[in-house]
C-alpha cells in the first residue's frame, strides 16, 4: 500500500497543470481517489466530513451484491451439470459458474469504464463512478448464454443513450443496467427469453464438456406458468430442468434456471440487509415493492382464471426478478424518488405493474424490468407531487 | 443560369443549418414510420419534395389572387389535389411501396414541412424562388429519411434496397440483425444520432444553456 502511495504521488506532476500527461489528469484522479481517500480539507464553511462518498457508496453496493452474485455463479455450474446428468462436487459446479460468467463481467466493465474515461476525458471532468455498480448489475441480469458481443453493445448504447447524454452519473432518468437489458430485450428476443438460454448446455473454455441428457427443459419456472396449457394453480407444478418438480426451498435458496443476479432469493434478501444497515439502499421503496406486489396479486388471485392469475404471493417474490428489482434496482438512488413519501408510492407502482405485466401478458413472462423502467421516468413527477402537497400544506397552515 | 445569394439560400439552406427534420423538427412522424426500409423512405422523399416544389409553384402563383382569410383552405386544396396525383401514380406504378407507406402517403397533406413552406414561403415570393425552396425543404427532408432509413434497413434486416448485404457468414459468426431497428424508437434515436453530430459541428446552432 505505501509503495503504491509513493508511486502515485511520484508520478503525480506529470498530470498537474502543464505536466506533459495533463491531458489524462482525469484517468490519474480516478485512479487516485478509487485507491486511498483524498486528502483534500475543506477551508472554509462546514468541516465535517463522512467517509461516505459515491465511491464508498458504490462499494458498499458492490459488496451488497455479493451473495447473489456468488449463488448465482455456483447455480450456473449446478444447472449446467444437471443437464448434462453429472454429479459433481460444489466446488467444480462454482468454479464453472465463474469462468462462464467471467468473460461477461470483464467485457461489460471494459467498454462501459472506457467510454466512461473517454467522456471525463474529453470533457475534462473527473471520472464519475458510477460504473462500478453497472457493470456488475449488467452480466447479473443477462442470461449466462448471451454473447459477449451483444453485452458489449448494450452496454454501450446504454452508457452512451441512457447516462452521457443526459450529463452522466447522477443525472440520467432511467436505470442504465436495465437500459442494457430492454435494449437487448427488444434488439435480440431470441437470445433473452424462451427456455434455450438460460442454461448453458454447452462446454465454458473446455470445461464441462457433455451431452445433454434426455427430457431437459430449460424454461425458467415463470416461463413455465406463462406458457401452461394449466386451468388452475392446483393442476400445475413447477419442473426444474431434468423434469423433478421443484420445492419451495430450491426457488428460495436458487437452484432454478434464471439469470445469476435473481435465482436467490436468501442471498438477495442478505444484500438487503447489507444495503439498509448501511443506509445505502433505501427500506422504503424495497418494502414498498414487495408491498405493491403482494396487493396487486391479491387483487388478481380474487378474480382468477387461470393457473398464472391462481399464483399465491410467495411464488411471485420468489420467481423471476422480482426481489432482485426491489432491493438493488428500485432503490437505486439516481432513478427512484427522492422524497421519503414519494419512495412509498414509486415502490407501490412497481411491484403493482410488475405483477400485473406478469400475468396479463404471455409474452413478457417477466415485468420487473419494464416496471421499473416505466416509474423511472415518473421518479420526477411523483417527487414534484409530493413537494407541492407539502408546499400547500404549509401555506394552509401559514394561513389559518 | 447562375443563381443569386437568395435563391441559393433558398435552395441550400433547408438542407444543412436551416434543415426541416434536424433543426426546425418538423414532419418526425412520417421521418419515424416510412423508415424502416431504405425503399419506402426514397419513396416518400421523392413524393414530398414533389409535392412541395409543385405546391409551392402553384401557391406562389395565386399568391395575389388569394383573399388571406381563406389562405389555408386553398392551401390545403392545392396540396391534396398533389398528394391525390401521386398517391395515383403510385399505386399504378409502385402497388408494393405503395402499400408500404400506407396512409402516410396521403399524410403528406397534414406534414407541417409542406404548410410551413406555403405560409413561409411561397406567399411572399415569386414561382421560381419557391419552387427552388420547395425542391430544397423535400431535399432537406429526405436526406434525413434517406440516412435513417440505410441504417435502420442495414442493422435491422441486414439489407439494402431488399437485397441481402451482410455476408451469411456473419450469421454463421453469431450477427444477429437488431429488432430495435424496426421499431419506431429507434428512428428516434437516429435521428437525434443525426442531430447531435449536427450540432456538433454547427456549433452556432446550439441552445445556449445555463
Amino acid at each position: 500500500m505505501k509503495a503504491l502511495k509513493n508511486y502515485l504521488n511520484k508520478i503525480k506532476p506529470n498530470f498537474e497543470e502543464g505536466g506533459r500527461l495533463h491531458w489524462l489528469s482525469s484517468t490519474y484522479d480516478a485512479f487516485e481517489t478509487f485507491l486511498f481517500v483524498p486528502n483534500t480539507t475543506s477551508k472554509t464553511g462546514v468541516h465535517i466530513h463522512d467517509a461516505r462518498d459515491s465511491k464508498r457508496t458504490m462499494s458498499i453496493v458492490i459488496l451488497a451484491l455479493l451473495p447473489a452474485l456468488l449463488v448465482g455463479m455456483y447455480n450456473v455450474g449446478l444447472q449446467h451439470y444437471m443437464a448434462i446428468g453429472r454429479e459433481v462436487t460444489l466446488l467444480t459446479s462454482f468454479l464453472y459458474g465463474l469462468i462462464a460468467m467471467l468473460p461477461q463481467i470483464v467485457v461489460s466493465y471494459v467498454v462501459g469504464l472506457g467510454i466512461e474515461f473517454a467522456v471525463a476525458q474529453m470533457k475534462k471532468e473527473e471520472v464519475a463512478e458510477g460504473f462500478l455498480v453497472s457493470g456488475i448489475l449488467i452480466p447479473m441480469i443477462l442470461p449466462i448464454d448471451t454473447p459477449l458481443w451483444m453485452v458489449a453493445v448494450a452496454t454501450a448504447f446504454s452508457v452512451i443513450f441512457a447516462k452521457e447524454v443526459f450529463g452522466g452519473t447522477g443525472y440520467n432518468i432511467f436505470n442504465v443496467a436495465l437500459i442494457a437489458r430492454a435494449f437487448l430485450f427488444f434488439s435480440y428476443p431470441s437470445k433473452m427469453s424462451g427456455d434455450q438460454v438460460w442454461v448453458r448446455t454447452a462446454d465454458t473454455f473446455g470445461m464441462g464438456r457433455g451431452t445433454v441428457i434426455d427430457g431437459f427443459s430449460g424454461a425458467t419456472p415463470l416461463g413455465q406458468i406463462a406458457t401452461s396449457e394449466a386451468g388452475s394453480f392446483s393442476e400445475f407444478t413447477f419442473h426444474g430442468i431434468t423434469g423433478d418438480p421443484l420445492s419451495i426451498s430450491d426457488m428460495f435458496f436458487g437452484f432454478i434456471p434464471g439469470s445469476v443476479g435473481e435465482v436467490s432469493t436468501f442471498a438477495i434478501l442478505l444484500g438487503a440487509l447489507i444495503l439498509i444497515a448501511t443506509g445505502v439502499g433505501s427500506w422504503k421503496t424495497m418494502l414498498s415493492v414487495f408491498i405493491g406486489g403482494g396487493v396487486s396479486i391479491l387483487l388478481v388471485n380474487a378474480f382468477a382464471q387461470n393457473a398464472i392469475m391462481e399464483m399465491p404471493f410467495y411464488y411471485h417474490f420468489l420467481l423471476g426478478g422480482f426481489a432482485f428489482g426491489a432491493v438493488f434496482m428500485a432503490t437505486d438512488p439516481v432513478t427512484s424518488a427522492r422524497t421519503e413519501k414519494g419512495k412509498w408510492i414509486f415502490g407501490f407502482l412497481i411491484g403493482l405493474i410488475a405483477v400485473a405485466i406478469r400475468v396479463f401478458n404471455p409474452g413478457y413472462p417477466e415485468g420487473m424490468m419494464l416496471a421499473i423502467l416505466l416509474m423511472n421516468a415518473f421518479a420526477p413527477l411523483i417527487d414534484f407531487f409530493v413537494i407541492d402537497a407539502n408546499m400547500k400544506r404549509r401555506a394552509k397552515r401559514l394561513a389559518a | 443560369m447562375a443563381l443569386s445569394a437568395k435563391t441559393k439560400a433558398a435552395l441550400l439552406g433547408p438542407l444543412n443549418k436551416n434543415n426541416p427534420v434536424i433543426v426546425q423538427v418538423l414532419g418526425i412522424c412520417s421521418a419515424l414510420a416510412v423508415t424502416s426500409k431504405l425503399e419506402p423512405a426514397l419513396v416518400m422523399a421523392v413524393a414530398v419534395t414533389l409535392v412541395t416544389a409543385f405546391g409551392n409553384v402553384i401557391i406562389s402563383l395565386l399568391r395575389k389572387t388569394i383573399p388571406t382569410r381563406i389562405r389555408i383552405i386553398v392551401q390545403l386544396v392545392v396540396v391534396a389535389a398533389l398528394v391525390t396525383i401521386v398517391s395515383e401514380v403510385l399505386k399504378a406504378f409502385a402497388y408494393d411501396v405503395n402499400k408500404q407507406l400506407s396512409v402516410f402517403v396521403g399524410l403528406i397533406v397534414t406534414n407541417c414541412i409542406l404548410m410551413g413552406r406555403l405560409e413561409a414561403f411561397a406567399l411572399g415570393n415569386g414561382p421560381w424562388p419557391s419552387f427552388l425552396d420547395g425542391i430544397g425543404n423535400g431535399l432537406g427532408y429526405g436526406w434525413i429519411l434517406v440516412t435513417v432509413g440505410f441504417f435502420r434497413e442495414l442493422l435491422g434486416s441486414g439489407k439494402l434496397l431488399g437485397h441481402q448485404v451482410i455476408p451469411q457468414c456473419m450469421y454463421d459468426a453469431g450477427y444477429e440483425n437488431n429488432g430495435l431497428m424496426m421499431l419506431a424508437p429507434m428512428a428516434l434515436i437516429l435521428v437525434a444520432v443525426i442531430i447531435w453530430v449536427h450540432r456538433a459541428r454547427n456549433k452556432d446552432l446550439q441552445e445556449e444553456t445555463n
